[in-house]
């Protein structure tokens, strides 16, 4: 008996590392996975080795989102790829599942000799900025965070979020009929929060009259819940949603889908996830501020400090997918993005900016006003 | 059962097979996806021998997964499945950033104080759940994965509290004071990892105290007792309710204080989840392992956290860090099976 189960045990060996063989003799094809392709996994193991010259290797550390969240991970790391593409950049990202490992995959960074380490998120201020004074000679930039901008090797990639947000407030109001739209928040922090004001101003802007609902999910990655919310706002009358909120924000398109009534996405054209329904986006640019970034360090050119992304530079925008959105609607749009490339509109970013034009009972999310 | 058990039934021996059989899989996954396994392995291993500072980087990471899995494994031995590590582990470390921001004490004073109250905090968290489960015959499975959820709003709740808030942008706690942190001297850090700590120390003395309990004490045998048979021990006199109540309550402050050493260790700050960190979860499968033994529990740990560390770095190759989840998930599973050939052959010595 003893001698069976051995027996069977060396089969299942065997079998398992024949198939193992079988398998690595074809790993130059490629994976099909979006994310991480087969051939660059191959030249990635090659630049592992030895540095090659002429090219500079770009490293970038996710927040706890991980790589595929649909969001700023993933919208850095497709701004690398394309680095890859057209300027011939090395990237290599580390996914991180824990708050605490931020440290970790820095060093693992700094390990891999990279000339550039991108962080993905204000999450990992304190960890970047700790990594930044012990290592002064290493180039760090940082999304989404301008706290480290007082440090010589780091940039800070920040996002006129409340502009793109403007926008998308105008389409909500323009096309709203029963005067009520919807808005469903991830977090109430700082950053998040410049999506709400400038949404809310947007639609007040063009539909004084408007209700907007609002509603804070407190999470980024509960499709169900940001179902639940919109079913509710559509209940109460909206016929309107922007989600500013991740994943949780599949939920509200579902839920918008469902119910015939317009939604509106962020950060990417989500029109592809309800193309009938999706009406428009506010898109924020991560993917072109890590081209950028990669591009000034390969140039040279690259310069610490806080950079500004806004509408001016298309650092954010409203999605080109116009399909959806009636003559008028888009003519107001075009008016509104040139008035505040001009200058002419200034979009509230802060709770200050916008209780000074609308009072403290409009919006609604700001984390003291839940006391 | 003859007293001389050959090599090929021993647990060690079972284990290691596992082990083997689950890097195949995990290389004829890898292969299946389009990577070369021998470089993906050759990263993994590399990256957790090549230097002192890799080595030192996964005893950091096992630490808190000893805790845990000790906290399983206590469990096991009752007939408990504690799948609520993660919340008791979660209660743990808010109690111990709670006491390691606002108490002021020396460190000797303050770094017992907040093991203390995480230890607490773990054992009530996971009393309440035997309480019920006593009281009322609610399935501790259930409410354990309930408790699990409490406690991770409880922590964002904590996390949002304006006393507690991070002054900075991000959105966690204070860092804990220095005074409650368990780091190694600087110059011991500087050629270890920056997050060395004597947290492993800890550990092993747990690893000891829990051996002691299960192996020597009157404790451990009722307990055990109670795992093999509860109405055989019941009819012996042992008081069932109690010696569960008794496990999940230690289960449960070894889990919470997997969370302090977390905390105190590597962490220094708690930060809103976005999910599940999953400590708790990973602790079964140490636990499992380990073979819910002590001593087990330890290698089965290091071994994790190792993988752990070394699998973040597979991204550098742009290979699938997840692979590691495919490796121990496959260990646990085969492991699993060793099982099943050990009830089978007796049934067949039964029948016989």
């Amino acid at each position: 008996m003893k001698r069976r189960l051995f027996a069977l045990l060396m089969a299942a060996i065997l079998v398992f590392s024949l198939a193992a063989c079988s398998g690595g003799s074809d790993a130059t094809e490629p994976a099909g996975t979006e994310a991480a392709g087969g051939t660059e996994a191959a030249e990635g193991t090659e630049a592992a080795g030895g540095e090659t010259t002429g090219t500079i290797k770009v490293g970038m550390v996710t927040d706890v989102g991980g790589i595929n969240d649909q969001s700023f991970n993933q919208s850095s790391w497709e701004g690398l790829q394309r680095a890859q593409e057209e300027l011939g950049i090395d990237p290599v990202y580390v996914e991180s599942h824990q708050d605490s490992e931020y440290a970790t995959n820095i060093e693992s960074l700094i390990d891999a000799d990279c000339d550039l380490i991108i962080c993905v998120g204000y999450m990992l201020a304190d960890a970047t900025r700790e990594a930044a004074e012990m290592y002064p000679d290493q180039k760090f930039a940082i999304i989404d965070d301008n706290s480290n901008a007082d440090l010589p090797n780091v940039a800070c990639l920040m996002f006129e979020q409340e502009q793109a947000s403007y926008l998308v407030g105008i389409v909500a109001g323009m096309m709203t009929e029963s005067n009520t739209v919807g808005f469903v928040l991830g977090q109430s922090t700082g950053p998040m929060n410049e999506f709400g004001y400038g949404y809310v101003d947007g639609v007040l802007s063009t539909n004084p009259d408007a209700t907007v609902l609002q509603y804070n999910a407190n999470a980024f990655g509960d499709a169900g819940l940001g179902k639940t919310a919109a079913k509710d706002m559509i209940t109460n009358g909206a016929d309107v949603i922007y989600h500013a909120a991740g994943g949780t924000g599949a939920g509200v398109i579902e839920a918008c889908a469902e119910d015939g009534v317009w939604a509106i996405g962020v950060d990417s054209d989500q029109n592809h996830l309800a193309p009938e329904t999706v009406v428009t986006s506010a898109m924020k640019r991560v993917d072109n501020a890590s081209y950028d970034i990669a591009k000034a360090v390969l140039e040279g050119t690259y310069t610490p400090g806080e950079h500004v992304y806004s509408l001016e530079d298309g650092g954010v925008d409203i999605a080109p997918t116009t399909t959806l959105l009636p003559d008028d609607v888009l003519a107001a749009v075009e008016t509104a993005k040139q008035q505040i490339i001009d200058g002419e509109i200034v979009v509230p970013a802060t709770q200050e900016e916008f209780e000074e034009k609308y009072g403290p009972d409009v919006y609604q999310l700001d984390p003291e006003s839940a006391e | 059962m003859s007293k001389n058990k050959s090599i090929f039934q021993s647990h060690v021996f079972l284990t290691l097979i596992a082990i083997v059989v689950a890097f195949l899989v995990g290389a004829l996954f890898l292969g299946i996806m389009g990577y070369n396994p021998i470089t993906v392995y050759t990263t993994l291993i590399s990256g957790i021998f090549s230097r002192p500072r890799y080595l030192a980087y996964s005893v950091v990471y096992a630490t808190p997964l000893i805790f845990v899995g000790l906290s399983v494994a206590f469990s096991f031995k009752t007939g408990v499945f504690n799948i609520g590590a993660e919340g008791q582990f979660v209660v743990g470390s808010m109690a111990a950033c709670i006491v390691g921001i606002f108490v002021d004490a020396p460190p000797i004073i303050h770094v017992p104080l907040c093991f203390l109250a995480a230890a607490v905090a773990g054992a009530v968290w996971g009393s309440i759940v035997s309480f019920m489960k006593i009281k009322w015959g609610i399935n501790e499975v259930l409410s354990m994965i309930m408790f699990n959820w409490i406690a991770f709003y409880l922590s964002n709740y904590l996390v949002e509290n304006p006393a507690i808030h991070s002054d900075g942008t991000a959105e966690a706690t204070k860092n804990v004071a220095d005074s409650a942190r368990i780091l190694l001297p600087e110059s011991l850090r500087a050629v270890l990892a920056p997050t060395s700590n004597y947290g492993i120390l800890i550990a092993i003395v747990f690893v000891v105290i829990v051996y002691i309990i299960i192996e020597k004490t009157t404790l451990g045998y009722e307990m055990k007792a109670v795992g093999y048979n509860k109405n055989a021990a019941e009819y012996a006199g042992i008081g069932v309710n109690k010696a569960i109540l008794t496990a999940m309550a230690i289960s449960g402050a070894l889990a919470g204080m997997g969370g302090a050493v977390q905390l105190l260790g590597m962490g220094q700050r708690i930060s809103l989840f976005a999910g599940q960190e999953g400590f708790g979860f990973e602790g079964i499968s140490v636990a499992l392992i380990g073979a819910s033994n002590p001593i087990g529990v330890f290698f089965s740990g290091m071994f994790y956290g190792a993988l752990k560390y070394g699998g973040s770095k597979l991204n550098l190759i742009q290979a699938p860090s997840e692979i590691v989840d495919v490796i121990t998930g496959t260990i646990v599973f085969f492991i699993a099976i060793s099982h099943v050939f050990k009830v089978v052959r007796r049934k067949k010595k039964e029948v016989s």
